[in-house]
This record gives structure tokens, sequence and C-alpha cells, in this order.
């Protein structure tokens, strides 16, 4: 009966370890140790440099400029998402007439929302390169028709408008994911607190700080880390939609751009680990950071 | 936390994760690693035969041959029509033909084993690095190849069959490493039914190009567009009129990443004309946010005058221009008077560029496979179908040619032994990138010529002194 036990534990766990040993530690590991050397990639050896490929990190002006516009989607996206993504949430909740109910069709908008999240990174981004055209794109055309000519812009080759333009996308693509996020957490309020703050004579503005944003703060934590993630990633929407890519000029450079670049355009597959290991210690500080953040205050409902 | 109700031998949720954190630790060491190759048997060995007049390259007639062809825009049944010639000769050998599109991806990986295939088609956008391969040494020599008889003129070596410049794309530090089998040039491209109607004569100098723009402008026409997305393309014909003022002098200048290259008086005279074409407003309002594709449709549409584009242009174009466009190619307009060559100079280079690798199985087959292709039978085949000039001198003789590869073949025979090439892009993709970048920012006038060479000049300087990357000279 003992050893039955073990053997069935046995049997159910090591299938998945060594899947994950294999395909997840090990690369892992291999990336750790590559980052200390200068492997090309092509050929089956690599010397030792030591810290040579992060001393080489400081100095790399792109990665500086990759390190400055994640920084900055790092604070921008999600801050934006999430506050779009509750405004959207409470509006489909309380928005209507008197504060209980939602605004009119709010059951269809929540669906329209979602369809982003439906296509792939690599088709948004190829929809909002045709959108951000400067001759023939819809944003230009729609300012056109509207007589602000003067408004128009090469959205993506103008240095302070690129980061912007694809930033501005990839809220875009995730603020419906959020806004389905935050609804089920609000449908999970209790009804009688709204109406409690509405008899108390709370306005929608005081019910959302007082009531909706306190009983809805832990998926806004975990909100936080997805969007955080994906802030420092952002490959696949720079890669397809920006000039150079990476540019006007490094204007929309990210880590993972420099990384793909340094390992299969320039051979540089120890270089390019370095950034790698980089980026995965920034993104766990990162998780961490928030999850103990929001480990603080819990509210429970009574 | 509650104490477990069992004790004894029985598994503790701790006494599992350590188990397991041990085993994910310990795994990955025993598993084989990326860098465990093992290279040292000679994995050719047993696949020669004897050397002959027939068989100059000792091919082992049965050994098996196995080619890896980039199926781009030119396809791959030129490359299986050579298989079968070399089937035909050696009856015996069974050859394995892969036609794929992602060479790097398919390669990197046996590349790394030392298990790769025997000749590799090395093109498209994600090809592997050459500069990469050559220094990990992953490359074989291709001398006997080009010395010996050419497959259809037995009279003459491979080398001589050849178009000038192609043995030298293909050098790295004088070894021949790679045989290239297209031909490309780089010009400017317009419609010649479009100047002839409108009475305009293509520009042999950049003022008669200023002037030109001048008129074109006033037609209501942009006289230039670019692939602004992908910057390179506007660099061509501005390193292109550098080379022209300064001659080969300023070419190897900065492909040996001199001191002060950049700040030679053909490149910032070259970076000036530029400055002004989009300082006056002669480049269409919106290029430098186009892809390639983009720029290039505006073009066909006949939004713009002019284009920077190589030789492929004709092909990639099929489909989308009117039939009575008939594209033509002219040559970059020289800078000044007295520029070292003459306004019918070319920047040409080929390309598709065809390898053996160093750790084959049947490195003799591989070249003897590769003389086949490069024969002036297979390169004729290969011309009538790809509408590209192959590597191979006079591979178009006789031929009715379209518009544009027939002003194609017209610019390689003007230019005669006047055609350069800039090497620095294959050899140090960073400084090509910093060059883009420069160029982008150049043409948008967020800086002058001046910062223009300074900027590059430090992009080259700082590779100068970087020990860790593999110095080529020409």
């Amino acid at each position: 009966m003992r050893h039955g036990r073990w053997r069935f534990l046995a049997g159910a766990l090591v299938p998945a370890l060594v899947l994950h040993a294999v395909f997840v530690l090990s690369p892992y590991a291999q990336a750790f140790y590559l980052s200390l050397t200068d492997w090309t990639g092509v050929a089956g050896e690599a010397h030792f440099v030591g810290a040579g490929n992060y001393v080489r990190l400081g100095n790399d002006s792109l990665f500086l400029h990759a390190v400055r516009n994640n920084a900055v989607m790092l604070v921008v996206v999600p801050l934006v998402t999430i506050g779009i993504g509750l405004f959207l949430a409470s509006m489909m909740h309380l928005g209507g007439r008197g504060g209980r109910r939602g605004i009119a069709g709010s059951g269809a908008y929540q669906i329209v929302y979602f369809f982003p999240q439906l296509l792939s990174l690599v088709v948004i981004a190829v929809l909002w390169g045709f959108v951000y055209n400067p001759n023939t794109g819809l944003l230009n055309g729609a300012l056109r028709s509207l007589g602000l000519d003067g408004l128009t812009r090469s959205w993506l080759a103008s240095p302070s408008l690129a980061l912007i333009a694809v930033m501005a996308v990839l809220v875009w693509s995730s603020v419906g994911f959020y806004v389905v996020l935050f609804s089920a957490a609000i449908d999970s309020i209790p009804r009688e607190l709204f109406e409690a703050a509405l008899l108390d004579g709370a306005g929608g503005w005081a019910t959302f700080r007082t009531v909706t944003f306190p009983l809805v703060r832990e998926n806004v934590h975990v909100a936080f880390v997805y969007l955080g993630i994906a802030a420092l990633d952002a490959f696949a929407v720079v890669q397809v939609m920006t000039v150079g890519p990476g540019g006007p000029d490094g204007a929309t450079e990210v880590i993972g751009l420099s990384l793909y670049r340094n390992a299969f355009q320039y051979g540089k597959f120890g270089y390019a680990s370095a950034m790698g290991v980089a980026l995965f210690f920034a993104t766990l500080t990162l998780a961490v950071l928030a999850l103990r953040s929001g480990r603080k205050e819990r509210l429970e409902l009574a | 936390m509650n104490p477990s109700p069992l004790s004894g031998p029985y598994p503790t949720r701790r006494t599992v994760l350590r188990a397991a954190a041990t085993a994910g630790v310990a795994l990955p060491l025993l598993s084989a690693c990326v860098t465990g190759g093992d290279d040292d048997q000679d994995p050719a060995a047993g696949n020669t035969g004897a050397k002959s007049a027939d068989n100059p390259l000792g091919v082992k007639a049965d050994a098996p041959l196995e080619v890896v062809i980039f199926k781009g825009g030119y396809g791959d049944e030129y490359a299986r029509q050579a298989e079968t010639l070399y089937a035909q000769r050696y009856a015996g050998a069974k050859i394995d033909h892969q036609g794929i599109q992602k060479i790097g991806e398919a390669l990197q990986p046996r590349f790394v084993a030392n298990t790769p295939p025997d000749v590799v088609d090395n093109t498209g956008a994600s090809r592997l690095d050459i500069a990469t391969l050559v220094s990990a040494r992953q490359v074989s020599d291709l001398s006997q190849l080009l010395d010996a008889p050419a497959y259809d003129d037995p009279g003459r070596t491979v080398r001589d069959t050849l178009l000038p410049g192609v043995v030298d794309d293909g050098t790295f530090d004088t070894v021949p490493l790679t045989l290239n089998f297209t031909y490309t040039v780089w010009g400017l491209w317009y419609s010649r039914p479009l100047f002839a109607g409108k009475g305009w004569t293509y520009p042999k100098s950049w003022d008669e190009m200023l002037a030109l723009c001048a008129t074109i402008k006033a037609a209501g026409i942009a006289p230039w567009t670019y692939q602004g997305k992908y910057p390179e393309y506007i660099n061509d014909p501005l390193l292109g009129m550098a080379a022209k003022t300064g001659g080969p002098t300023l070419v190897k200048a900065v492909d040996n990443l001199e001191p002060n290259a950049w700040k030679a008086p053909g490149l910032l005279g070259a970076a000036e004309a530029f400055a002004e074409l989009a300082g006056k407003g002669y480049i269409m309002s919106g290029s430098e946010a186009l892809s390639h594709t983009e720029a290039q449709a505006a073009w066909s549409q006949g939004k713009a005058a002019f284009i920077p584009c190589g030789s492929w242009l004709e092909s990639e174009q099929k489909g989308v221009t009117a039939p009575n466009f008939d594209m033509v190619m002219g040559p970059v307009p020289s800078r000044t008077s007295a520029d070292t060559l003459k306004h019918t100079a070319l920047q040409a280079a080929s390309s598709e560029s065809f390898l053996v690798p160093a750790k084959a199985k049947n490195p003799a087959g591989g070249m003897e496979y590769l003389r086949i292709l490069f024969s002036k039978q297979s390169a004729k085949a290969f011309a009538q179908t790809a509408g590209t000039l192959p590597a191979v001198a006079g591979a178009t003789d006789g031929l009715t040619l379209s518009s544009g590869l027939g002003s194609v073949r017209d610019a390689v025979q003007a230019a005669g032994t006047e055609t350069f090439t800039y090497r620095f892009r294959t050899w140090y993709a960073p400084l090509a990138k910093a060059v883009d970048d420069a160029t982008g920012e150049l043409v948008n006038r967020r800086i002058t010529a001046a910062q223009w060479s300074e900027r590059i000049q430090k992009a080259a300087d700082a590779l100068a002194k970087d020990s860790t990357v593999k110095k080529y000279t020409r």
C-alpha cells in the first residue's frame, strides 16, 4: 500500500516534471550560462567571457534607448489601460440612470470591447500600420474629412509620436480584456453596498472611489502585473509596425527587439542571452513588487 | 499549518517539492547542452572519389547529396534542374532536395550539431549571418571549385565565367567561401513612356537631377519617393554617389574602418545632396513611413517619378504595374564633374549566396553541384524564368528581355569594369544599422550632413576598437 502510493505520486509527477525540466528549466539554465559566453549560435563551441556581456549592455546606446522606452511603456500602458478599463466597466454597471444600472446596451459594448482580444497581436500591428499610413491611412483620412488637416502627422515616422502610437495600439488591444475582468469583479460586489452608498447621497465618483475601487483592488493588482509584463515585451507590435523596425532612430526600440536583432541578425547569442537575463530579472522584480504591495490591505466582505 | 496526518516514509509536500527541485536542477546538467557539439571526426570521410578530367572535384558517384534552397521570389525549379543534371552524371547519388523559406531556423541547429547539408542557398530574411558563419569556421573554401573547368566550357575555369566582382563578394580574408548566383545592380527607376511623353531626359549629373526635379514637381508629380520604413533603400543611391566621387579608395577606406573614412568629401557631398533633395521638397510627403510595398505601389501608380531600388524591382512589381509602364533603371547621377568614376559606374553585387558547409558529409558533391548550377546552361534557364541577371557572364545572350531587365543588362554593359560595392553591410551588420538610422534622420532633415558623417564615424570607430568583432580588410 505504502509503495503503491509512492509509485502513484511518481507516476503522476515525473512526466510533467521531466517536460518542465527539459523545456523550461533547462533553456533557462542554458541562457544564464550562455550570457557569460560569446556563443555565435552557429557553432557547437562557446568561449567564457565572464561578465563582459553585461558590462557591454551599459555602453550600448541602442539598448539604453530600449530600456528607456520599456520604462515609459511600463508606466503608461498599465495606467492608461486600467484607467480606461475601470471607467468603461463601471459605466457599464453604474453609468445608467440613478446609478443603479449600467448604461443602455452595456452587454453589446462588452462584446465589442472584447473583439481586439480575439485577434493575434501581429494582425493588430499590421492593421494599425495601415491606420497610421500618412497618405492613405484611416487616421489621417478621418482628420482630413473633419477639416483638421493641420493635425495630420506621419505618426510612425515622427520620433516624438512613434512611441505614443505604439502604446496606443497596446492599450487598444488589451483594454477589452480588462473591461471584462473588472466587470466580473464589480458584478461580485453585493448590490446592497451600492444602494447604501446611494442612500447616503454618494455621487458617481464618490461611489467609485469608496466602494467600487477598494473592492476590485485585487483585480487591479493582477492587471498591473500582466500589463507590466506585456509592456516590458511589446516586441511583436514594434517589429511589425515601426520604421526600421525600432525607429525612427531608436525611438521605439524595445529590449525584445534588441535581443532579437543581436541573436538572429548579428549572430551574438551570448550577448543577446545577457539581454534576456536582464529582462528576466526586470520582469521578476516587477511581478514580486506588484504582488507584495497588493498583499498589504486585503478587504474582506463581512 | 496542520501537522501531517501521515508520518514515516510517506512523502510530505516539502519532500516532494525538494525532490522536484533537485530533479529540475540536475536534469539540464545531464542532458546535452547547445554548446555540446562534437567536432572530432571528419564527417566527409569515405565520401570522396578519384579525380579525373570528367570529375575534377573527385565526387564519389553514389554518395548522397543534400541540397537546401531558399524558395523565394525565384522559386526553386532552377535548382531542381541542376539536380537533374547532377543525377544524370552520378546515377547512384540519392539527392535530397529541400526548398524552404526559413533557412536560418531550419539550419541553425544543424550547424550547431555539426550535421549540416552539403549545399546551402543562404538567402532570404531569415538567412544565417554570413560573417558569423565564417568566423565560426563553418564554411568550406571554394578555391578548388573556382579553379575547376567550367561545366559546359572546359577550356575556362569556373572563376573566368563569372561577372566582375562575383568572386570578391564571396571572399573573406582572401579565401572564397560563398558563391553568389544572381547579379544585382542598384540605381534609380523610372517609367520610360512617362519620361518620353513629358520630354524629360534621365539626368547624368546631380545638377541636372535637381533641375529635372523642379520640372517634375511643377508638373504635379512628386519627383522622388523611397521605401522609408527601411532606410537602407535610400542609402544605396547616397553611398553610390559617394563612391563615384571618391572612387575605389573611398569605398575601401569605409570597408576597412579607416579613421575619418566617413568624413571623406565624397560622402559629405552625397549626404548634402540628399539633404538638399529633401529640403527642396522633392521627396513625396509621407514616404518616410511607407513600407517598400507601399512606396513602390505609389511609384507604380505614377505618384512619384523616381524610386531607388535594386534590379529585383521589376519582378517584385509584377502584377502591381500597368503593362505599358515599361520601367527602366538608370545609374545614380554624378555629384561633381571631377568624379573619379564615370556616371555610368554601377553599384553591383552578387547575391543568392551559395555555400558548402565545412562539416558537410559530401563536400565534393556539394561543389560539383555548384559547378553544374553555375554553368551557362543552368544560368540561362534561370534568367528566362526569374527575370534577373545570373552571376554567369553572357547568360542572357540571345534572350529577349523585358524592359527592366534589358535596361539592367545595358547598364551593366555600359559600366564595364567600373562596378563597385560596399562590403561593410555583410561584414558588420551593426554598422549597417547605424548607417541606416543616420540616413533616415538625414533625409527627414532632423540632422545635417555633417552630423550624419559625425555619428556614423563614431559608430565605425567604436566597431574598429571592439576586439570581439572579427575584422576583414579588402
